[in-house]
């Protein structure tokens, strides 16, 4: 890639730092340069986000119609998936599995919904309640 | 307490927190370039049967670690590592280090990472940064993707060392063990071992989804991609391919322009014709790797996909395959000044 084509489309991490980019400057040598962005891969990251979103949706649907437990909820809300949340909360991933389903979830302890409620940043109420402010 | 310490901003994480660690402890020539080169790292593989976020699992580099490691025994600079099973423990160690006045490289991940954009927070557990230093509850960081030093509180440090999942870094540390000045024919006989180590890890790796073959088999497979995932995730697919390649770290490219740059820098220390003009090729084949990456922008954006313009995903990558395994095989065939 050519100094003058390094492309400079504003992104997210562009507001906080400029990324370091391997560039060829006029006499064919390499140099670094800092850029603030490319559109092709903001827009890669915005693909990846929005697909996370429909997820979380898909999640919010299945608790209301009780298929799922509201912890799949907030496991797609906090981007994690089943390795992540047994690594976090010392549960086996069988056990993550079994508390996924919306009858195992009733049925919980309330030092095991402790557990998931600490993991997602929340209070075991909203932890029941799937209320959650998106930040 | 505050170690006299110089934050170096680089494009790879990895690469940064080697190139800081080796200057400060007196080896001066380093580069982010050399450390890359030297390390190894260029590489590609595919793991069609593993997920990523819900995506393919792609990778443009060797193994995290691995370019710290291997840099640091070629240029005979003994390194230490540590996990840890608690967390006080892990402190308690980092503490010692910095009071013996020795700044540390620590895996984190960078879910929990406050300065980092929330859109870059996945769980992803192979980030590296250096603390440098502790001012009352702060630690002083210096984290190579950025342009500034930065600090993390003691708990959001500790919660970023012990982040879960895959490549957990267990409060995993690691520092050069001692200052050591190290000469041009060291450097010499670094680059070559480096360059030879990656001829092998791109041309004769078994098996079909590493290296170059691995790059064939990916193309292979992205011109499937549209009937078998239907249009939308194959889009998403794509887009995953595109942040590996070109996110935070990369320098551009999946990695080929620092390659290609370790070539340009490896030629003033061994003057051979022959780097110049495949450093050339690698540039070439960042160049493809980047319009690859537009293409397939206009994919997962909606403004193209029909299987041709997936096919022309697969012409591009296959085109790199073939420029990088010439420039491998033109690596192999160099002529090394005893």
């Amino acid at each position: 890639m050519k100094k003058e084509e390094l492309p400079q489309d504003l992104g997210a991490l562009g507001k906080i730092t400029g990324e370091v980019c391997y560039v060829v400057d006029e006499s064919g040598n390499y140099t670094t340069q800092l850029s603030n962005g490319w559109e092709v891969k903001s827009s890669a990251l915005e693909v990846a986000w929005k697909d996370v979103e429909q997820r979380i949706q898909e999640a919010h649907n299945k608790v209301i119609n009780k298929e799922a437990s509201p912890i799949l909820f907030f496991m797609e809300l906090r981007v994690m998936d089943i390795p992540i949340v047994a690594a976090y909360t010392g549960f086996w991933k069988w056990q993550v599995k079994k508390h996924l389903k919306y009858k195992n979830f009733e049925k919980l302890s309330a030092s095991r919904l402790a557990k998931y409620a600490a993991l997602f940043e929340v209070s075991v109420e909203e932890l029941k309640t799937m209320k959650a402010d998106e930040t | 307490m505050k170690l006299d310490f110089k934050h170096t901003q680089a494009a790879h994480c990895e690469n940064g927190v080697t190139t800081s660690l080796l200057r400060h402890h007196g080896v001066n020539q380093i580069t982010e370039p050399l450390a890359f080169g030297i390390g190894s790292g260029l590489f590609f593989i595919y793991i069609p049967f593993m997920k990523i976020n819900n995506g393919p699992a792609i990778a443009f580099r060797t193994q995290p670690g691995l370019i710290f490691s291997r840099t640091c025994k070629a240029l005979d600079i003994p390194v230490a590592r540590k996990k840890f099973r608690s967390k006080k423990e892990a402190e308690k160690i980092l503490m010692e280090c910095l009071a013996a006045g020795q700044p540390v490289g620590c895996q984190v991940g960078v879910y929990y990472l406050t300065y980092f954009p929330k859109e870059y927070r996945f769980h992803f557990n192979a980030h590296n940064l250096i603390v440098f230093g502790k001012e009352e509850d702060n630690f002083l960081i210096s984290d190579p993707v950025m342009e500034m030093a930065t600090s993390l509180s003691s708990y959001e440090l500790e919660r970023v060392r012990f982040a879960k999942g895959a490549f957990a870094p267990r409060g995993q540390l690691y520092y050069p063990k001692e200052k050591r000045e190290v000469t041009n024919e060291q450097i010499k006989k670094a680059i070559k071992t480096g360059i030879n180590r990656n001829i092998t890890l791109m041309l004769r790796i078994p098996g079909p989804i590493a290296g170059i073959r691995g790059i064939r088999f990916m193309a292979k497979k992205i011109s499937q991609w549209r009937d078998k995932l239907g249009p939308k995730k194959a889009g998403s697919y794509l887009a995953q391919l595109v942040r590996m390649q070109e996110e935070i770290g990369t320098g551009g490219g999946g990695f080929r322009f620092i390659y290609a740059a370790f070539l340009q820098e490896a030629h003033a220390y061994h003057p051979i014709p022959e780097l110049i003009d495949i450093s050339k090729q690698f540039t070439k084949s960042g160049d493809i790797w980047r319009s690859a990456a537009v293409q397939a922008a206009g994919i997962y954006k909606g403004r193209i996909g029909s299987q041709a313009d997936f096919d022309v995903m697969s012409d591009y990558l296959r085109a790199s395959a073939d420029i990088e395994k010439q420039a491998f095989q033109a690596l192999s065939k160099i002529k090394w000044p005893a």
